[in-house]
């Protein structure tokens, strides 16, 4: 069988037979807790300057971002992003809790469907699990509630994201998985996909000059919800 | 694929004549490097992190058969399936398996270069299935049924006139007579094709970055979203990867995801790097329903324990090529296989033999820019010499290099003789270019004369002078 050849030969380049079990154990206790290598001081900062580092890289990316002081006003930023960029009055939701939470009666006029994203969606709506400020990094992993055609299909994606998930380095973020996901198939913390978006699609390939808009969203917008006291601006 | 790197020197004269290449070359050179350059510099800890990327690989490399058994059983644990392939064969096998399984006409396809290196599409095509590339470059290269010239930029040598060209060539449904005004044309003409084709598929194959051993999943980075519409809209998803893409932990990956956007386009960080664990899970309402590993040897396992088994710490970041003046000067097709520049030189050495690809290793000035720019130190320019050892003990370099050699020996051995042949010699050069300064070309060396001017020696040979100068003081 191929497996054996495969691992045969490996283990005749590195002059041994399998790993004895001690270490094999050693091994798998480096798997276990996973120990993080050098994180880059850029992100090593007090919490509101965290969550403008985060801002400040997803602009530099061509991402924009609206600060929405309280949850009630999110349906109005919503409908003003897409009168300001000439969009329809026309959304695909994640069905998350949180979202369909959200007092979408303020705004008539706003249509909201959740549900996957689909081919001839203009504007999506995702709910951000975290934002590492490092890139101006988001991150968003699949689930029932997240689905990952949301980030793909439409032309305009909007990400709810709640200052309080800002993070400094992508550690952080695998740990927030780690500490809050529980797949039942596996027994593991891993969904079936975990995207780390940064900005909006583009492309490079011809004449290796930048142009937004490749297959993915051509917009990337996030109505950050400031829910976090200490991570407010100085006044 | 097949290979023309038996034929490097030739290709190279090729291409040191191609306009339309050199006008291509010529513009994204400096675009790479100025931009790799920023990044580096924007993130103080970058050196640093160099060295924690050759780290984790080395740790990998040396308990590579835990962690693929690791990777193997988490990915078997999530719902998904590894296929075991020792050789090329066997990889395309196991793709048209699944395929044909899946009923499948059409397959999209993300960046790979794995891909190309086991010949994916003509297989594909030979027993009735649609292959179709959707990474922007690899579009381009395979209407022109070209191959890739870079390998993060499948279409470096292509200049705008080419795209063009090309569009109206393929997509005969459109005006003839439509205008592309912008770049950005050309791009919405490629979405508003691709996107088409991303719906009908039934298969989707991508390459992979990395693979983690820890959780089972096969990570890719792309800018685009080509990869991401791949693997998510149709029903199954392929990833193909080598055995030395596997790296332990999360943590690990993290680290080494610092390194690669910084070097390969200059970026923080990609706009897209996706994790893929297994299948769709209950009650998710997109995602694939099958997901499927094809992990291939095809000579890496041959590395370990050699030489060269710090090659296997590469993660295709392209900046050694990026960063080569020999690349810079021919391109990527004249090396004639998968894997052009630096880590192709060594690399395909290994995997297709030196006797097909020893020339490549010698296409090297040995400048040392591409070990001090790759981002897990591998030692490129030993690694070149060891190929060009081998070559020789293997009596497969040309019988002129062979006896130009043993006459220098014979020489170097006699520094009496060595000091007068060299004497004449130089005294020769400087009467014969008295008024000329330099030689356009002069006999036994039209190796070197062909491509270059040879300075006339002035004021005698180093041990004269230096001889001189002691005397002087
Ligand atoms: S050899 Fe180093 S620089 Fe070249 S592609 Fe591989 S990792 Fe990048």
């Amino acid at each position: 069988m191929s497996k054996d050849a495969i691992l045969t030969a490996i283990r005749r380049g590195l002059r041994r037979g399998p790993l004895p079990a001690d270490q094999q154990a050693m091994l798998g206790g480096r798997l276990a807790t996973h120990p993080r290598h050098l994180i880059p001081a850029r992100s090593r900062v007090a919490r509101p300057e965290q969550v403008a580092l985060f801002i400040r890289n997803v602009e530099k990316e061509f991402g924009t971002v609206r600060r929405v002081a309280d949850a009630a006003e999110m349906p109005a930023a919503i409908g003003e992003y897409l009168a300001a960029q000439n969009l329809p009055q026309r959304i695909a939701m994640a069905p998350h809790p949180e979202l369909q939470g959200l007092d979408w009666d303020s705004r008539p006029m706003l249509q909201v469907e959740a549900r996957r994203g689909d081919p001839q969606d203009s504007v999506s709506l995702q709910h951000g699990f975290a934002g590492i400020a490092e890139t101006g990094t988001l991150m968003l992993p699949s689930s029932p509630h997240r689905p990952t055609t949301l980030n793909l299909l439409p032309d305009t994606e909007m990400v709810f994201l709640r200052a309080s998930r800002i993070v400094g380095a992508y550690e952080e973020a695998w740990d927030l998985l780690r500490a809050e996901n529980q797949d039942a198939r596996t027994g593991g913390f891993m969904p079936r996909n975990v995207m780390f978006v940064t900005g909006p699609s583009r492309s490079a390939d011809i004449e290796q000059t930048l142009e937004l808009g490749a297959h993915g969203p051509r917009r990337l917008h996030i109505l950050l919800l400031d829910d976090d006291p200490a991570a407010l601006p100085a006044p | 694929m097949l290979t023309t790197s038996p034929a490097f020197k030739d290709n190279a004269a090729h291409a040191l004549k191609d306009a339309g290449l050199q006008k291509a070359l010529g513009k994204a050179k400096g675009a790479f490097l100025q931009r790799r350059a920023e990044a580096v510099s924007r993130l103080p800890e970058f050196e640093a992190l160099r060295d924690v990327g050759r780290d984790i690989k080395n740790h990998t490399l040396a308990n590579l058969d835990f962690y693929l058994e690791t990777f193997a059983a988490n990915v078997e644990r999530a719902g998904g399936h590894v296929h075991w392939c020792s050789t090329a064969e066997e990889a395309r096998a196991a793709v048209l398996e699944i395929c044909r399984k899946a009923g499948a006409k059409t397959v999209t396809k993300g960046k790979s270069m794995i891909s190309e290196e086991l010949g994916i599409n003509d297989h594909l095509e030979k027993h009735g299935i649609d292959p179709v590339e959707t990474d922007l470059g690899e579009y381009i290269i395979q209407l022109r049924r070209e191959t890739p010239s870079h390998i993060i930029a499948p279409a470096f040598h292509l200049n705008r006139e080419d795209w063009e060209a090309d569009f109206r060539r393929a997509h005969t449904d459109l005006d003839p007579d439509r205008v592309f005004h912008e770049r950005r044309d050309i791009l919405t003409e490629a979405r508003t094709r691709l996107r088409q084709k991303f719906l009908a598929a039934d298969v989707g194959i991508t390459g992979a970055n990395f693979l983690v051993a820890e959780t089972g999943s096969s990570v890719i980075v792309t800018n685009e979203g080509n990869g991401d519409l791949t693997q998510t809209l149709p029903r199954v998803h392929i990833a193909l990867a080598s055995i030395e893409k596997v790296v332990p932990t999360l943590e690990d990956c993290v680290s080494l995801l610092r390194l690669l956007a910084r070097s390969a386009t200059g970026q923080d960080f990609s706009v897209y790097t996706t994790f893929s664990t297994g299948a769709r899970r209950e009650a998710e309402i997109d995602g694939p329903g099958e997901y499927h590993v094809v992990l291939v040897d095809n000579g890496r396992s041959a590395m370990v324990g050699t030489e060269f088994q710090e090659m296997l710490r590469c993660i295709r970041c392209a900046a050694c090529m990026n960063h080569c003046p020999v690349y810079g000067a021919v391109g990527g097709h004249a090396y004639g296989w998968v894997y052009p520049g630096p880590m192709g030189s060594v690399l395909t050495p290994s995997l297709i033999g030196v006797e097909k690809a020893g020339h490549l290793p010698n296409a090297s000035t040995f400048c040392g820019k591409c070990e001090s720019v790759c981002p897990v130190k591998i030692p490129l320019p030993k690694m070149m010499r060891h190929w060009r050892e081998r070559e020789f003990e293997r009596h497969l370099s040309p019988q002129g290099v062979r006896s130009g050699l043993g006459l220098w020996a014979w020489f170097a051995q006699r520094p009496g003789a060595y000091r007068l042949a060299s004497r004449i010699g130089v005294g020769l050069m400087g009467l014969l270019g008295r008024h000329k300064g330099a030689f356009k070309s002069l006999p036994l060396a039209g190796g070197w004369t062909a491509g270059r001017d040879l300075p006339v020696p002035q004021g005698g040979t180093f041990m004269a002078q230096y001889a001189k100068r002691m005397r002087n003081r």
